[in-house]
């Protein structure tokens, strides 16, 4: 079984679902976000809001590379470099520029966007293992960029990045007020990402993924649709390192670096590629085990690599994927 | 800029050094590619392998460079046997990019657990006393060593695309390549064939570590660095051509060292910089076949 028929067991009527459900979820997956809803609502009471927080960006970031893996069928290796970049830029702008909140997450999602038109061009240019062997080699420059430019303060990051506050309104230095608003900015992404899927473009993204030769045949523009999906996917992984380089007030060369591109190939291998809430499954996994795992220093490198190769081999279709095939719906 | 003649020459002759390990380990992927459909992305590991393996032998067993040179790729080959066996071999009916993410979990995996045993440090491996010393070419003093390097490895280099290119087993592994059902239709053992490309893939990867030891410090990252950069020389050179990915590996070795000596600055990055500019003007590499 390839990848591609893998994503055609998801079921064909996408339109006829979003019709009848609220926020355009199906069912079970409209109970999915409800139940994703009440765990943001309860979870800063149980957990430290810092830690839920890196977890919610580490979600978004996942959607978005999962958009990419999950709907167009193109695997990058490296959206380190949007996350890194976008978390460089916010806040080198925050803190070197006087940018607020809003217009440094700004910078930061359009630099994703911006690196992401420039890979794109040159890397869908080849398909399958090229694609991930070119960009991984681009993040890769990127990387090695960022270790020799002053802007980016070498080993020690850009640090002290102000929080400031959302409108001029809500202080976020605040956990707590900057907690309520990445939980909201996550819940909004998760419906996006659905709308996005379902929408007319989706459709063609997948159309692409299952089969780019017909597409063609039809008249769309393939590359187009691979570059623009890139783009997208580098904007709103720019965006999540932008808001995880607010919430930790740093942004480092580790952002850039292979290991950020690898965790979100984990973290969507783990949830379940092409599923909508497998980024939130897969990045609680994934960071539980990193948190937990941290004393033990190399470890955590051990048990990711362990937890790769266990998941390609026995649960391929991630969590949330055999939990799709089992009940027959789509999460 | 400072355009010091000799410094260039020494340069590039050093780059050299580093081009032949890019084509050592640019072979032994697209070799494997070729025949498994398999991107090895724990090669850089298996090369670090060849390496921690040399110092073992060596700090355990009193076992010096040249045996380290025989001994280590049969144990990376050994090793690559069961991996084949056990994990590769049951993702082969699946989509390619299953194979990429397995080989990079077990990269980690075994980064991971080298990591656990050494510590994160380099660890010493001294050059063998036969090639201690430098010659004088005029320009520079070139380490006997290095220049044993750059040898053996054209050598090695050469004499795979020999067996490849003119043995009657050559010919069986490139029909493979082709058409493997028709080949296995001969009464060829085509899933045998497969382990000991991969074992014979890896133990280059192998032997590379232990040229690699002296001179690189033998730590566990030195095999994640090095094979993102393969990656890159292999999509320049198109993984159509053995002696194509040869030729790229000493070429962009080469042109490292230059940049090394003229820019500095750009020389972790000129290779990423030749990879957009062939995949702009010729995106299946300099010698790939087209798709």
């Amino acid at each position: 079984m390839t990848l591609a028929d893998m994503k055609q067991m998801t079921p064909s009527h996408p339109m006829a679902e979003t019709a009848l459900h609220p926020l355009g979820f199906s069912r079970a997956r409209f109970i999915l976000f409800v139940v994703t809803a009440l765990a943001v609502v309860i979870a800063p009471f149980v957990l430290y809001p810092i830690f839920l927080m890196k977890i919610y960006c580490f979600i978004i970031f996942a959607v978005a590379y999962n958009l990419l893996l999950g709907y167009t069928g193109l695997m990058s290796f490296g959206h380190a470099a949007f996350w890194g970049m976008g978390a460089y830029l916010t806040a080198y702008s925050a803190a070197n520029w006087g940018f607020g909140f809003e217009a440094a997450l700004l910078t930061g999602t359009v630099t994703g966007a911006a690196l992401g038109l420039i890979f794109g061009l040159v890397a869908i240019r080849r398909t399958g293992l090229y694609f991930a062997m070119i960009t991984l080699a681009l993040a890769q420059m990127v990387y090695f960029i960022c270790l020799q430019s002053p802007f980016t303060g070498g080993e020690d990051g850009v640090q002290g990045v102000p929080r400031g506050s959302l409108l001029g309104l809500v202080d976020l230095n605040n956990d707590w007020n900057l907690y309520w608003l990445v939980g909201t900015i996550l819940l909004g992404t998760i419906i996006l990402s659905n709308r996005v899927v379902h929408s007319p473009f989706g459709q063609v993204l997948r159309a692409i993924r299952n089969n780019p030769a017909r597409a063609k045949s039809l008249g769309y523009n393939v590359d187009r649709y691979k570059l623009c999906a890139f783009v997208m996917s580098a904007a709103l992984a720019g965006f999540a390192g932008g808001l995880k380089a607010i919430i930790f007030q740093i942004a480092t060369l580790t952002d850039v670096s292979t290991v950020a591109s690898t965790e979100a190939v984990l973290i969507t291998l783990v949830g379940g590629i092409g599923t909508i809430f497998g980024p939130a499954v897969g990045s609680i996994i994934v960071l539980s085990l990193e948190h937990y795992l941290a004393p033990f220093g190399p470890w955590v490198m051990f048990t990711q690599g362990v937890v790769f190769v266990f998941f390609v081999l026995v649960f391929r279709k991630g969590l949330l994927g055999e939990f799709q095939s089992y009940f027959k719906t789509s999460l | 800029m400072d355009f010091n003649l000799n410094l260039i020459l020494g340069q590039m002759v050093l780059g050299l050094v580093n081009g032949a390990f890019y084509a050592i380990l640019s072979l032994g992927l697209s070799i494997i590619f070729g025949l498994l459909g398999v991107i090895n992305f724990a090669h850089g590991v298996f090369f670090m392998l060849g390496a921690f393996a040399a110092y073992m032998l060596s700090e355990v067993f009193g076992i010096g460079y040249w045996p380290a040179l025989i001994l280590v790729p049969l144990m990376i080959g050994a090793l690559g046997v069961v991996v084949e066996v056990t994990l590769i071999r049951s993702l082969y009916k699946l989509d390619h990019l299953y194979g990429l993410l397995l080989t990079l979990g077990l990269a980690f995996a075994i980064e991971g657990l080298i990591r656990i045993v050494f510590g994160p440090q380099g660890l010493p491996y001294s050059i063998p006393d036969s090639l201690r010393g430098a010659i004088n070419l005029g320009f520079m003093f070139l380490p006997y060593y290095r220049a044993w390097v750059v040898i053996a490895g054209i050598i090695l280099c050469l004499s795979v695309w020999l067996v490849i290119e003119r043995t009657p087993l050559g010919a069986k592994l490139r029909a493979a390549t082709d058409n493997p059902q028709m080949v296995q239709a001969f009464g060829i053992n085509v899933p045998v064939m497969l382990t000991l490309t991969y074992a014979a893939g890896v133990a280059l990867a192998g032997i590379g570590g232990v040229m690699a030891a002296p001179i690189m410090s033998v730590d566990p990252a030195m095999g994640t660095n090095i094979v993102i950069v393969v990656f890159a020389v292999v999509v320049i050179g198109g993984m159509g051509s053995i002696f194509g990915s040869i030729l790229t590996g000493l070429a962009l070795g080469l042109l490292e060292g230059f940049t090394k000596a003229v820019f500095a600055e750009a020389s972790s990055t000129v290779i990423f910089v030749v990879m957009v500019i062939v995949l702009i003007a010729r995106p299946r590499g300099l010698f790939g076949k087209m798709a």
